[in-house]
């Protein structure tokens, strides 16, 4: 550069002051009547479609919600903190989390499912898996794909005879937690040596990707690999998954309607909204459930959390109140039906009306905030 | 840039002036030299903010962080602290850059040499076009490339001829994965590139043509002549290779995107594994318990700092005792 325009720069300097000036004027301006404005922050699962229904619920009642997909860990501090009007996490709150934040409700707003993604040449998807067999495959005590205990499941096709490759989660996740939950309770070695959580101390020999994004393309570029992702991933993606025995002994195809079995199956059990949701755990453990016959086994909700009394969050005002329940009562009755376009599984009837109860519980400065129902 | 030099009379009068009349100019100079300051402390806050927040994590572990080997922010049993280790990081770290260096230094200094020794003046600007263009490339996108260009690429031409050829050697050996090591090094390679490239360009065009239309005037061929120029400039180029690594220590999301993101003290370069600030950009957004996890990625972040800080420390001393060396040619 032989000389610089310092003219130049100043007059764009200078234009860029007054725009910004001007911008932030106008911005004043306008807020000097505020139109309704409710924040959120949580999972990234279900940001997507809490994305969509507050672009369609923008459109119908001019309400505007903002959510950041900042992950559940992230979205159950900063409800914690207050400093969000609700949070979302896919693993229910902790008993130590529950009582940090008094008066939490949990509301189930759509249903997740891990299923295990592979890329081996010549096999598309229908691989039968055991939690067993999973567990020794991410652990590598199963280090082929013929091995015996995989040809055993799958007695009608031909493993190649060649090394697996395991990938998994690189970053801090709730697919981990919900996926390693299910390893722990199928696997007693798996639970002794690396247990559940959302970062997991993997073989040294796996690869790591970040975001479900990440595990997808390890798979689909490491031949001979296996992975997890949301179902949600799967179905949109061409990467073959396979199907996950369950409790009754069944190896089922995860679907949006397997999973909603799973869901419906778990639903006659579910504590009070305003009680602690941590014996639903990470995933629905159906051991004990005779309903789920055809119930995928590594199914979860993800959670929407509001408080119970409104008035705990500074700047709330009667009519945000309204605002908000209104939003939730519409998420989980006609925004139910954006789900299954964007491969989430619309809740079960029997989990919409245990929501319904929860949603009447919400009150503002102690009066019953939903009175239109 | 030397008008001061050409016009002195012009200056020192205007010096005079200003001290009689113009109090505008010291005010000027008062807000300029604050906002140079500025840098200071910014710097001084980031290092401030980084010790601060790694603080307990130094006090846990002590000297032990830089050569631990575990990384286990949640231990399968409940009641066990968790332990961090840095070692496989700083490792994973320091191959990778020298895999960058090793590939991506003789590329370089062959398209310096090029430009300054041998090309006609537009084949010049078209490559330097071309080359300045790399270094525009923001990084995701080389590790977008990465992962679904050149990751299946290697895997399917490169790596099995690669570890049939020189199979016999311990870091070639094990099963051939396409997010390794190798391939981190390889996309690093391809972005320091532009940056050792570009300043060793500049330091051979300053070496003097004295020295060039001498050693032709003895009878040197072109290659001899380009050895001198070598020679001259090779502190200069030290420089660039130094600041090329600073490039390559600190690359972040291309390297994420293709490194495997494991754990790992690997022997085989076809292994996966992470780098100093790979496992930064991994875990620090949910990393919100146990406290000395946070902690523990500071002071990654910390160890990745001080290392940034030597090498560039030295590529600026190298590249400054060559330029004064060559004193009669302006370097940047």
């Amino acid at each position: 550069m032989e000389r610089l325009n310092y003219k130049i720069i100043a007059i764009v300097e200078a234009v860029v002051l007054i725009a910004v000036i001007v911008s932030f004027s106008v911005y004043g301006f306008y807020f000097a009547n505020p139109p309704i404005r409710l924040s959120g922050a949580g999972a990234t699962f279900p940001a997507p479609l809490i994305q969509k229904w507050s672009a369609e619920f923008k459109d119908m009642t001019g309400i505007q919600i903002d959510y950041e997909g900042i992950g559940s860990g992230g979205g159950v501090k900063q409800f914690t903190d207050k400093t969000v009007d609700f949070g979302a996490s896919d693993p229910p709150m902790k008993d130590s989390e529950f009582s940090a934040a008094l008066g939490t409700l949990h509301i189930p707003i759509t249903i997740g499912g891990v299923v295990p993604i592979y890329n081996i040449q010549g096999i598309s998807k229908g691989l039968n898996f055991s939690g067993q067999v999973l567990a020794d495959i991410f652990s590598l005590n199963i280090t082929r794909w013929n091995d015996s205990r995989l040809a055993t499941l799958n007695p009608s096709i031909t493993l190649p005879d060649s090394e697996i490759v395991v990938c998994h989660r690189s970053d801090s996740s709730g697919t981990t937690k919900v996926f390693t939950s299910f390893l722990s309770d199928e696997s007693v070695a798996w639970n002794a040596t690396y247990s559940a959580s959302n970062v997991i101390n993997w073989p040294s020999q796996t690869v790591g990707g970040k975001g479900n994004p990440g595990v997808a393309a390890a798979v689909q570029q490491n031949q001979n690999s296996i992975g997890y992702v949301e179902l949600s991933y799967a179905l949109q993606s061409d990467i073959p998954y396979g199907n996950v025995q369950n409790a009754a002994g069944k190896f089922v195809e995860p679907t949006l309607e397997t999973l909603a079995v799973a869901a419906s199956a778990v639903s006659f059990i579910l504590p009070s909204g305003d009680a602690s949701w941590a014996s639903v755990g990470s995933y629905f453990n159906l051991h004990n459930v005779e309903e789920a016959d055809n119930a995928y086994p590594i199914t979860s909700f993800s959670y929407i959390l509001v408080y119970k009394e409104l008035n705990v969050r500074s700047g709330m005002t009667l009519d945000k109140a309204k605002a908000l329940t209104w939003f939730l009562w519409w998420a989980i009755h006609d925004g139910q039906h954006f789900a299954s376009g964007l491969s989430y599984v619309p809740l079960p009837q029997a989990v919409v009306t245990h929501n319904e109860g929860t949603l009447r519980l919400i009150a503002f400065n102690g009066q019953q905030v939903n009175n239109w129902t | 840039m030397n008008t001061h030099k050409k016009h002195p009379s012009f200056l020192s009068k205007l010096n005079t002036i200003s001290k009689k009349r113009l109090s505008g100019d010291s005010a000027f100079k008062t807000i300029v030299m604050l906002i140079a300051c500025n840098i200071f402390l910014i710097l001084g806050l980031m290092i401030f903010k980084i010790v601060q927040s790694s603080w307990l994590s130094i006090q846990t572990y002590g000297i032990n962080f830089l050569w631990g080997t575990t990384w286990q922010p949640f231990p399968p049993n409940p009641n066990a602290p968790p332990s961090f280790g840095a070692l496989p990081l700083i490792w994973g770290t320091l191959i990778t850059s020298s895999i960058a260096l090793f590939l991506g230094v003789p590329i370089s200094l062959g398209i310096s040499l090029a430009l300054s020794e041998f090309a006609p003046k537009s084949f010049n600007y078209v490559i330097s076009f071309f080359v300045e263009l790399l270094a525009a490339i923001p990084s995701v996108i080389y590790g977008l490339w990465g992962i679904l260009v050149l990751i299946p690429f290697l895997q399917n031409n490169v790596y099995p001829q690669l570890q049939t050829v020189l199979g016999f050697l311990p870091f070639f050996q094990g099963t051939i994965r396409g997010s390794s090591v190798l391939t981190g090094g390889i996309i690093l390679a391809i972005m320091i590139i532009p940056t050792v490239s570009a300043i060793s360009r500049d330091v051979f065009a300053a070496v003097p043509n004295s020295q060039r239309e001498a050693i032709i005037a003895l009878g040197a061929t072109r290659w001899e002549k380009a050895r001198i120029v070598m020679s001259y400039g090779r502190s200069g180029v030290i420089g660039a290779i130094m600041l090329g690594l600073g490039r390559a220590v600190g690359e972040t999301m291309a390297v994420t995107m293709v490194i495997g993101n494991s754990f790992n003290m690997f022997t085989s370069l076809f292994e996966p594994s992470s780098t100093l600030a790979s496992i930064v950009a991994n875990e620090f957004t949910e990393a919100s318990s146990p406290p000395v996890y946070i902690s523990a990625l500071m002071e990654v972040g910390l160890i990745l700092f001080a290392l940034a800080i030597v090498v560039n420390a030295s590529a600026r001393l190298i590249i400054w005792r060559s330029t004064r060396n060559v004193k009669e040619v302006e370097m940047f």
